[in-house]
């Protein structure tokens, strides 16, 4: 049963990132900047700088994670950032390493797993915590939501046991009565109706989406810079579900936290984040922002999910299934991963060492052949000042060494080519490399 | 779980790693010790009537309450026999009768918490209540009291011990059957029309039969030590059966005298068998249970 | 290669008896502080020759009461399941002929493929006991489990590896060969591609397309996910608290819904340009 009563955001209130997109569709995919909030249009050099006004929440550098006796890395050659008050989707199937990822800002790696690269939490190197100062970081400076409210529930304390508990651990001074009091405001600030009778109830007694709103005032009463969803809504019916994203929205504007999102459902993500990064079999695949990924998928992977996820959409085909599995620990990759699955995959890219191509605008794709999808890429996205300057030199040299293929790409649009001119020849070549 | 409820769990998981150290094989050192002890016993029993110097029975007077020596390696009884000869003799029953046990309380035990883990209502509510009355009854005595009826003996020690340790069984039994009946895959073979009988036989038995047989295992060192126990008491094996259980009894007496030999040698033999199997059948129903 | 799209045999069409008819199926359950749940009330619909239908609802709606129900996994109080013009007695079948009969009526796929496959037989088995169970043996038996396993896409690797060796998609491949081994007339799928992949989930849809195409059978697909729903059903029924809510054909359910509970629903739904608050709204009871 849902629990559609209570929490009614006022309305209007929400600027809503979505409203702008019909017309965002209609005529220029993608055209629209980065969404306000985000500081993904400022160089990120100097967001790295750690001096800027929008020092990211959340920044991993390339970090790769191996471990013994698994034929490939879990993670290779992540790198993300989450900035105040920015919503970023983690999109993959299972074993993409999307929560693997996530729970490196808490420190949290499998047993016996040797991580590489760089995690920092506002500013804080995480990978070098140890002790207490990394037990205070795991207890306030991050907090995580699961998809079972059930499991993060002790089913025989009631809820205002787990708030106190909550409370004591974020360091709330005060007596009995204010922890109390603080306590009932929480509960109230995720819109669960009547506080104070929720603190004696016991969590059988609560519906699921009730309990994912116990879960967030727990997360909140710690005060969180960061707060990592891990498919926070994915066991709740739909309606629940947009329930708990209003709240995360809620949450997110009111208090400035950033939000790692992480679904499987890349028409959620693309539909509720700002930006979207996808992953596949432990490595980024495509970051973009998230109107873009709707409109201009442009890594074949991701246009696959895009394909084979049943939309309500009348217009649309029907679905049509990526071939194959998604990859094990067991699958090693000598290439790019999705090589053996993708559509327009040639020789070369089961030898080609994916790494990040900038894309103009924002965001990236780790194809060898998306050189001929747009072959002047690199150029504009170096031009572009939301490109890490790495990332556009790796990617660079990427695309020459695509380009140094015979392949007959299109003819180029124009070299400073704007996102909006982009979408025709684009998705012309994109079914010729598909057929 | 919101936030970080675990933390440096996983730091402390890897360290115990590290020092519990696997070797190459991929058995702990104690399992490998528990199963090489195992295996020579079981290789002794097996060669008993080769290896043994004497025969189990011979009385030798002049050797009486000899101590440790080259005639006699571990030593003689009151009887001059032979304590040696006598343990690896005595290894068969004290062996073979807890699995006969073991067995015939598994075939009931199974059987009967199966049936009234499927059937529910009132068929396993009779079982659950006999089982409970069991439980509330000490086996011993209960073991005693058939004995008293039927007359002492190994054969009787063994059906009366089976009849102790069925509830046991059956209880677990059903616990276990009452969960995997509600997965789905039993759904399944009902929905293509299977019959009930056969389901639990030929399908959902066999499922339970690792967390079955681990839990069997467990219950061996248990079953051993009763029968000895029984034996001691004079109720199971009677002279002059060379069973361990019967041996310790028969060598009080020279405790007293000074000769704690006869006792220690076969008491250690139990108290040996005992661990090695625990620690063996510990380490398997784990690796039984885990396998899925 | 899609999934999508009216599928449905020539026989669906027109005044052909159609192959399910369920009749005012109800179901209560006690509740524990006294009363009754009502998980199913005068639940009816029918479903044509190799049609297929929706039961869309959210959890605690009562569908999967109403798909157990129909394989005769749950007893309903009232009302009757008929197949090919022949009603299903409501007490189990006590007799061998009697509970093969009913199987080859109705079978089902469950949710999920870790637990409704038996651990301990591999691919080839599990449809061998399927088969041998109705009737099939020797080399004949091998021959059409080796048949299925194609028609359902696994290779004889597969069918030689057991449960816990095979990926999501491939075991809920298997499940659906299980139940195609009995030749069913009609086959309930309880969720069951909610666990997979998105990827696979998509490869599911599309065997079950084609599975209809190539044996006619008819299909009940019970889930949470209208989106899915729309690509696989010609009909849909939408539930709520164990009442059907509304009824129709797919298309018109779902593009113009006419009562405000399926209308909430779709508003919730993830889709470009989507905001959770207004979904929220067009929720709102008071919200016309």
């Amino acid at each position: 049963m849902t629990d559609t009563h209570g929490h009614r955001p006022a309305a209007g209130a929400q600027p809503a990132a979505g409203a702008r997109m019909p017309s965002a569709r209609a005529e220029q995919p993608g055209a629209e900047p980065a969404p306000a909030g985000s500081a993904a249009a400022e160089p990120e050099a100097a967001a790295r700088g750690a001096s800027g006004g929008a020092e990211p929440l959340l920044d991993i550098v390339g970090l790769g994670l191996e471990l013994p006796g698994a034929a490939r890395p879990l993670l290779a050659d992540v790198s993300l950032r989450v900035r105040p008050g920015e919503v970023v989707g983690l999109v993959g199937e299972s074993g993409s390493g999307k929560s693997t990822t996530a729970k490196a800002a808490l420190a949290l790696f499998p047993d016996g797993a040797r991580p590489t690269g760089e995690v920092r939490v506002a500013g804080t190197d995480v990978l070098a915590l140890r002790g207490e100062a990394l037990r205070a970081h795991r207890a306030r400076t991050v907090a995580m939501v699961h998809q079972d409210p059930r499991a993060a529930l002790n089913p025989v304390r009631r809820v205002g046991d787990f708030l106190t508990e909550r409370l004591a651990l974020a360091g709330f001074a005060g007596n009995r009565a204010a922890v109390r009091g603080r306590a009932v405001e929480l509960l109230a600030e995720v819109g669960l109706p009547d506080p104070a009778r929720r603190l004696r109830q016991r969590p059988h007694e609560l519906s699921g989406g009730m309990l994912q709103r116990v879960v967030i005032a727990g997360a909140l009463a710690v005060g969180p810079r960061l707060l990592l969803a891990d498919e926070a809504t994915s066991a709740l019916d739909v309606t629940t579900q947009a329930e708990i994203l209003d709240l995360l929205r809620t949450v997110r504007r009111e208090h400035g936290t950033g939000l790692l999102f992480i679904t499987h459902d890349l028409q959620l993500a693309a539909a509720y984040c700002d930006r979207v990064l996808v992953m596949y079999a432990g490595r980024l695949v495509e970051h973009r922002p998230a109107e873009a990924l709707f409109t201009d998928p442009r890594h074949p992977y991701t246009r696959g999910l895009l394909e084979c996820s049943p939309t309500l959409d009348e217009a649309a085909a029907g679905v049509r299934p990526i071939p194959g599995r998604p990859p094990s620990l067991a699958d090693a990759f000598p290439g790019c991963p999705f090589t053996a699955r993708c559509p327009g995959a040639e020789p070369e890219c089961e030898r080609w060492q994916p790494r990040p191509v900038p894309l103009p605008g924002d965001g990236m794709a780790a194809c060898r052949r998306l050189a001929e999808y747009e072959p002047d890429g690199a150029e504009s996205g170096g031009a572009d000042a939301g490109t890490d300057a790495r990332g556009a030199a790796a990617g660079a040299e990427g695309v020459e060494r695509a380009g140094a293929d015979p392949s007959p790409g299109p003819v180029a649009v124009s070299a400073p080519a704007r996102r909006d001119a982009a979408p025709g020849p684009v998705s012309g070549t994109t079914e010729g490399g598909a057929g | 779980m919101t936030g970080p409820t675990a933390p440096a769990l996983p730091a402390a998981r890897t360290r115990l790693r590290v020092r519990g150290t696997v070797p190459a094989g991929g058995l702990p050192l104690g399992v490998r010790l528990g199963a090489g002890f195992l295996a020579l016993v079981v290789l002794a029993a097996v060669l008993a009537p080769l290896i043994a110097p004497y025969p189990p029975d011979a009385i030798d007077l002049d050797a009486s309450l000899a101590g440790t020596g080259h005639a006699h390696w571990l030593g003689t009884d009151a009887s001059g026999q032979d304590l040696l000869s006598r343990v690896l003799h005595g290894a068969r029953t004290s062996l073979v009768a807890p699995l006969l046990l073991l067995a015939l309380a598994a075939l009931l035990g199974v059987t009967l918490g199966t049936l009234a883990a499927w059937r529910g209502g009132w068929v396993d509510t009779l079982v659950s209540r006999l089982t409970d009355v069991m439980y509330a009854f000490p086996g011993l005595l209960f073991v005693v009291l058939i004995i008293a009826v039927f007359g002492a003996g190994m054969t009787t020690s063994v059906l009366a011990l089976a009849l102790a340790y069925a509830p046991t069984i059956a209880k677990y039994t059903r616990s276990v059957a009452l969960a995997e009946r509600t997965k789905p895959y039993v759904d399944a073979y009902r929905v293509q029309g299977m019959g009930g009988a056969r389901i639990c036989a030929f399908h959902l038995v066999p499922n339970l039969s690792r967390a079955v047989v681990g839990y069997l295992v467990v219950l061996f060192g248990e079953a051993l030590m009763s029968l000895a126990t029984l034996s001691y008491l004079g109720f199971g094996a009677q002279p002059p059966s060379s069973d361990w259980g019967l041996m310790v009894q028969e060598g009080q007496a020279a405790v007293v005298q000074g000769a704690p030999l006869p006792a220690l040698v076969p008491g250690t033999a139990i108290a040996a068998v005992v661990v090695a199997f625990n620690i063996v059948g510990v380490w398997a129903a784990d690796r039984l249970g885990s396998r899925r | 290669m899609t999934a999508h799209g009216p599928v449905a045999g020539p026989e669906a069409a027109g005044g052909a008896p159609p192959v399910l008819t369920v009749d005012a199926l109800s179901k209560t359950y006690p509740l524990p502080g006294g009363g009754r749940l009502t998980a199913a009330d005068a639940i009816g619909f029918t479903v044509p020759r190799g049609g297929s239908l929706g039961i869309v609802g959210e959890s605690g709606s009562g569908k999967t009461t109403v798909a157990r129900m129909l394989v005769g996994l749950v007893r309903p109080d009232a009302g009757t399941v008929t197949v090919d013009g022949r009603a299903r007695p409501a007490r189990p079948a006590r007799g061998r002929a009697a509970r093969l009969a009913r199987a080859r009526e109705i079978q089902m796929v469950f949710q999920d493929p870790y637990v409704s496959l038996d651990p301990r037989l591999t691919g080839r088995q599990c449809l061998l006991t399927a088969l041998r169970l109705h009737g099939a043996s020797g080399a004949a038996a091998e021959e059409k489990a080796e048949r299925l396993l194609g028609q359902v896409g696994l290779g004889s690797r597969e069918g030689a590896a057991r449960p816990h060796a095979l990926s999501g998609g491939q075991r809920q491949r298997l499940a659906i060969a299980r139940a195609l081994a009995v030749e069913p007339r009609v086959l309930v799928l309880d969720e069951a591609v909610a666990a997979l992949d998105v990827s696979i989930q998509a490869q599911i849809l599309q065997l079950l397309g084609e599975v209809r195409r190539e044996t006619g059978v008819a299909l009940v697909f019970v889930s949470h996910d209208l989106a899915v729903v729309r690509h696989i059903t010609e009909a849909t029924l939408v539930m709520r608290r164990g009442t059907v809510v509304e009824q129709g054909p797919t298309r018109s359910v779902l593009a113009a819904p006419v009562t405000p509970y399926t209308r909430a629903l779709l508003a919730a739904v993830p889709r470009p340009g989507w905001d959770p608050a207004a979904a929220l709204r067009a929720a709102a009871p008071d919200t016309p």
